[in-house]
């Protein structure tokens, strides 16, 4: 079972989905308590057409996920207002960008196999290169977070009162999706654009479920998001199933059950009632998410 | 050009085209009036798995997609109107349907190039039994609707005020969801899985945005799908890039173009674009959206 990892690219693998496991688990934390997940899914998919511009230029296809993924976070950062209402908005760009992305891919001659790869992770092909610009970028993005913690912190959880305090509610805000960028871009490599949600969301989610305290929930989080990687190469290392599917089918197990056993007072409600009662009653304007908790 | 359409496979693309574009046309304005856009966006994700396990099978792929939409489309009329809202959990599941699918090609030879037949979508290689297959689900779709539709469109409109007149809501919804399935499988064949958007969703939401009466929306959205569909297949003869593209690329050009129209007559139309309401799982700022009615009205119980 352990012996696979004697070979260069089942190192590389473990070495670049440990960095992305890590910094998709504390973002995930962020996307989750934000009620921005759709904004991530939204992300991978505009990165697809920079993954197969990329390709088409023979640029690694990282730098061009990085390139389109930034772009989309900050103009939706800047139209939050207007555009985070939208859906139809959203998923009309959103197949635009996949729709050029398969054009872009269809110019060039590998075709079928370079659009499987973008769109379902290709781990176990990893280059030093690419392992090396990961620890790169999730470096820099797990400092950023952690230098921007608190901050960031509240303005998850109650951005009214935030904005009130003098707390920069929409840089940050605007800071917060190119960081999810840059984490959808290195988390594409490990499960591809369309499962991006299990690496980013699926840990989170689930911690966030099982304790309450930010600090507990984060590094649960990232513990789970660990193990899922690192059990999905090995299993895929040593039968014929690709990783991807591992990861998803692992996030989503553990998922399932959780979502149904964790006592309903655990999780986001609890948080959110224990911040909430630290500060003064936030005003009658409830996010979305908060509403819909409340109509459950 | 003329000449093309001696080919059997144009004829079959024609065709094919020209069924899903209506079907999808018409389903798509219930589906933007009903704020289900994501809901279709599910369906067809987890159709991929569907498609995939009937191309492991052996069997055609529209079988697969027509099994694992409709379960699903009956578990999410079960839940209701509890799924609103739920990004986290339909995610999941999302997730967990594509990944699936990634594993049933993985078990099949051939993955590459099914993938992104399934994907983006192969109307270049529909046959003939297809074109057959879709054109009695689309006669039957339609006969469908026709019989439901003053009641839906009540019950899209204004649920509580239909319930409270006695329109059954929840069987319209769940009778709607199935419709949605089988319209969903069969436009996967014309712009594959990842891009139902362009379709069921874009032709519907720029008509509903230049125009508030139901039947002129209604009219106008055909015309915007058959457009589409039409313009991006004789593009993709001409031009040769892939035809999904083409759709893709004319429906988000015209459904941008149709919201910067609506913003420029804006100031005279006021409250009433907000009849139709497009977003359908943020309960945002809209000032009068049904679904923020709906919402309070769901807290107040």
């Amino acid at each position: 079972m352990f012996d696979v990892l004697q070979y260069p690219f089942i190192q590389n693998a473990f070495l670049a989905g440990s960095f992305v496991a890590v910094v998709a688990a504390i973002v995930g934390y962020f996307l989750v308590m934000r009620g921005l997940t759709f904004a991530g899914h939204a992300l991978s998919h505009i990165g697809f057409a920079g993954a197969a511009g990329a390709v088409l230029l023979g640029v690694d296809p990282v730098f061009g996920l990085l390139v389109f993924t930034v772009g989309a976070g900050v103009g939706i950062g800047l139209l939050s207002k207007e555009i985070r209402e939208r859906d139809i908005a959203i998923g009309v760009i959103m197949t635009f960008a996949l729709s050029l992305g398969i054009l872009f891919l269809s110019l060039y001659s590998g075709f079928a196999e370079r659009a499987y790869s973008i769109l379902f992770g290709t781990i176990l092909g990893i280059s030093q290169t690419d392992v090396l610009v990961t620890a790169i970028f999730s470096t820099l993005t797990v400092g950023l977070i952690l230098f921007l913690f608190r901050p960031l912190l509240f303005t998850s959880f109650d951005p009214q009162v935030a904005q009130a305090r003098g707390v920069p509610v929409r840089p940050l805000s605007i800071l917060f999706l190119v960081l999810v960028a840059v984490t959808v871009s290195m988390s594409v490599q490990v499960v591809g654009v369309l499962l991006i949600f299990t690496l980013l969301v699926g840990p989170a989610a689930t911690a966030t479920r099982l304790v309450a305290r930010p600090a507990w929930a984060i590094t649960l989080a990232v513990l789970l998001g660990l193990s899922y990687t690192w059990i999905g190469i090995l299993l895929a290392a040593n039968g014929t199933w690709p990783v991807s599917f591992y990861i998803a089918a692992i996030s989503f197990g553990v998922y399932l059950p959780v979502r149904f056993l964790a006592p309903r007072w655990v999780g986001r409600r609890a948080v959110k009632m224990r911040v909430v009662d630290q500060e003064p009653p936030a005003d009658a304007v409830l996010n979305s998410t908060q509403k819909t908790e409340v109509c459950t | 050009m003329l000449e093309l359409f001696q080919q059997s496979f144009v004829q079959n693309a024609f065709l094919a085209g020209t069924i899903v574009a209506l079907v999808t046309a018409i389903m798509g304005y219930f589906v933007v009036l009903r704020a289900q856009a994501f809901a279709g966006h599910a369906l067809s994700h987890i159709g991929f798995a569907g498609a995939t396990a009937a191309v492991l099978l052996g069997i055609s792929s529209l079988l697969g997609m027509f099994a694992f939409t409709l379960l699903a489309a009956l578990g999410m009329g079960a839940l209701g109107e509890r799924v609103r809202g739920r990004d986290v959990e339909i995610g999941m599941v999302l997730s967990f349907a594509l990944g699936l699918g990634v594993l049933f090609l993985n078990l099949y030879t051939r993955q590459g190039a099914q993938t992104v037949g399934i994907l983006f979508g192969s109307i270049l290689s529909v046959t003939r039994s297809d074109v057959l297959v879709t054109l009695a689900c689309g006669i039957a779709t339609l006969l469908l609707l026709i019989l439901i539709f003053r009641p839906l469109l009540f019950a899209s409109i204004d649920p509580e005020v239909a319930q409270a007149r006695g329109v059954p809501v929840q069987l319209l919804s769940v009778a709607f969801l199935l419709l949605l399935a089988i319209t969903i499988s069969e436009a996967v064949q014309v712009v594959g899985v990842l891009l139902v958007f362009a379709l069921l969703v874009a032709p519907a939401a720029a008509a509903i945005r230049l125009t508030s009466r139901p039947a002129a929306a209604l009219a106008l959205s055909i015309v915007l799908g058959l457009a589409f569909t039409w313009g991006g297949l004789v593009l993709a003869f001409v031009g040769r890039w892939p035809v999904s593209f083409y759709i893709a690329a004319l429906s988000a050009l015209f459904y941008f173009a149709a919201i910067g129209l609506d913003r420029l007559r804006k100031p005279r139309r006021g409250l009433q674009s907000s009849i139709a309401p497009d977003s359908c799982k943020v309960l945002g700022h809209h000032p009068i959206g049904h679904e923020e009615r709906m919402s309070a009205s769901e807290a107040a119980h």
